[in-house]
């Protein structure tokens, strides 16, 4: 796996770059203006994206958390941290485009309706997890501790979910899949997907390989000690 | 009786007598629940439709909050003189420690809610004190303890201590948290239970759901 890590951070690379470009194009260029909504809506490549990938970086944690626990092997709790970190960074991207969009079609920034809050709970929810991890001291300790939390913040965010929609929801509800989407929105919105989707798995890459890094080094200077 | 059954009732009375013989928890967590109660009071004012709108709210923090400092006590004693290992080395499976210190937390925080509630019922002059409510308390009350006592044993092996639990647990709370308060909103306001219903059962689906994974998962967090 070392050996062929970098070529496949360097293809990753290339095809990121390849789908970005092309969905940046599709976006700004080719997709015609919503009727009612105008410009702003054009934020929506990349929000719904954005928010889809988050939820897959916490299913990542999940999973790799599941497979920690059971196997013991230091690669799933490496896998598990570098998911969080990024989906914490995809969920705060998601509520900072979906203010954008708000504040003209709404006439507010923020406003407490199920989806917007599920993602406000959820970005709370694992920055809780990336606080227990930074506050033990032992790597096999913070490894288990933060699975623990990676499941149970998991397990709970589609009962979240089902308080706050039955709380009270304003959120436009998804039309992608119901045929209420034109064809070139709809192929936009598959390009930016793809694009946000390498982008993630990039990133996930060249974090591991970090942190990688950052546990050979620790490992020298204990040997130095 | 149950052998299983047994060891894990010895756990509770464990922490019920040594809760009996201080009167740590439930004296200081009640006093912090009526502060609390008190507190909003001065913020919201005593007109009495604004109190009528936000008594729910201002209840479900009380005990929400109320609930963060007795978790927290669950096992702050058990590290504080290393009783923790006395525990381990008990012959009692891991899931029966679980399961004892959470009932015995779930007596503790009913405790506290069994004072609490007739007295902001005499203080706001608030029928609170109704079967709904009641019903609400206690399924929510396990739900807290459910999550809680498993973030409460994280949060006192690592380095913040009990900084770390509200941090982890109120977020995971949430479901609870808007679920009784809705629930005990439509009481307060004399709705019939369906509505209600809806709620209670958000709360005992939180409930089933952490009672279980809490009871699998744990033994992962006091290995050593």
């Amino acid at each position: 796996m070392k050996l062929a890590e970098p070529r496949l951070s360097y293809a990753l690379l290339g095809l990121s770059f390849v789908l970005v470009t092309v969905s940046l194009l599709m976006i700004f260029i080719v997709v015609p203006t919503e009727a009612t909504m105008g410009i702003i809506q054009r934020i929506f490549y990349y929000h719904v994206p954005v928010a889809w990938v988050a939820f897959l970086a916490f299913f990542v944690v999940f999973v790799a958390s599941i497979m920690y626990l059971w196997k013991r092997d230091r690669k799933w709790d490496t896998i598990a941290a570098a998911s969080a970190e990024l989906g914490v960074v995809f969920t705060t991207l998601v509520l900072i485009t979906g203010s954008i969009w708000a504040k003209p079609i709404w006439g507010v920034w923020w406003t407490w309706d199920a989806r917007l809050t599920t993602s406000l709970v959820l970005w709370l929810i694992y920055v809780a997890y990336l606080l227990v991890r930074s506050y033990i001291a032992e790597e096999e300790k913070a490894a288990r501790f933060a699975a623990v939390v990676g499941i149970i913040g998991f397990i709970d965010v589609p009962i979240v979910f089902l308080a706050i929609f039955l709380w009270g929801t304003q959120h436009p509800s998804p039309v992608i899949f119901d045929g209420g989407l034109a064809p070139t929105m709809l192929a936009t919105l598959l390009i930016s997907l793809a694009a946000i989707t390498s982008v993630y798995f990039l990133l996930l890459l060249r974090r591991i390989a970090i942190k990688n890094t950052e546990i050979e080094l620790n490992n020298i200077r204990q040997l130095h000690d | 009786m149950n052998p299983t059954l047994t060891k894990i009732l010895a756990i509770m009375r464990k922490d019920i007598i040594a809760e009996l013989r201080t009167r740590e928890v439930i004296v200081s967590v009640l006093v912090f629940a009526l502060l609390v109660i008190v507190i909003f009071n001065f913020a919201f004012g005593a007109d009495r439709p604004i109190m009528e709108a936000v008594a729910p709210g201002v209840l479900w923090v009380a005990f929400a909050f109320a609930g963060v400092l007795a978790l927290n006590r669950t096992f702050i004693p058990e590290k504080e003189n290393a009783c923790l290992e006395g525990v381990l080395s008990c012959p009692v499976s891991r899931e029966a420690i679980y399961l004892g210190k959470m009932l015995a937390a779930f007596i503790f925080m009913l405790a506290v809610e069994a004072i609490t509630l007739p007295v902001f019922a005499l203080l706001f002059n608030l029928p609170v004190l109704s079967f709904p409510i009641i019903l609400t308390t206690v399924l929510a009350t396990l739900g807290f303890v459910a999550v809680g006592t498993l973030f409460s044993a994280l949060a006192v092996n690592t380095r913040a201590r009990e900084m770390i639990l509200p941090i982890l647990f109120l977020p995971v709370a949430v479901p609870v948290i808007i679920s009784a308060v809705k629930a005990s909103t439509l009481a307060l306001a004399g709705q019939p239970w369906g509505e209600m219903f809806s709620w209670l059962q958000i709360i005992v689906a939180f409930d089933v759901v952490f009672l279980v994974v809490s009871y699998l998962i744990f033994n992962f967090i006091i290995e050593e």
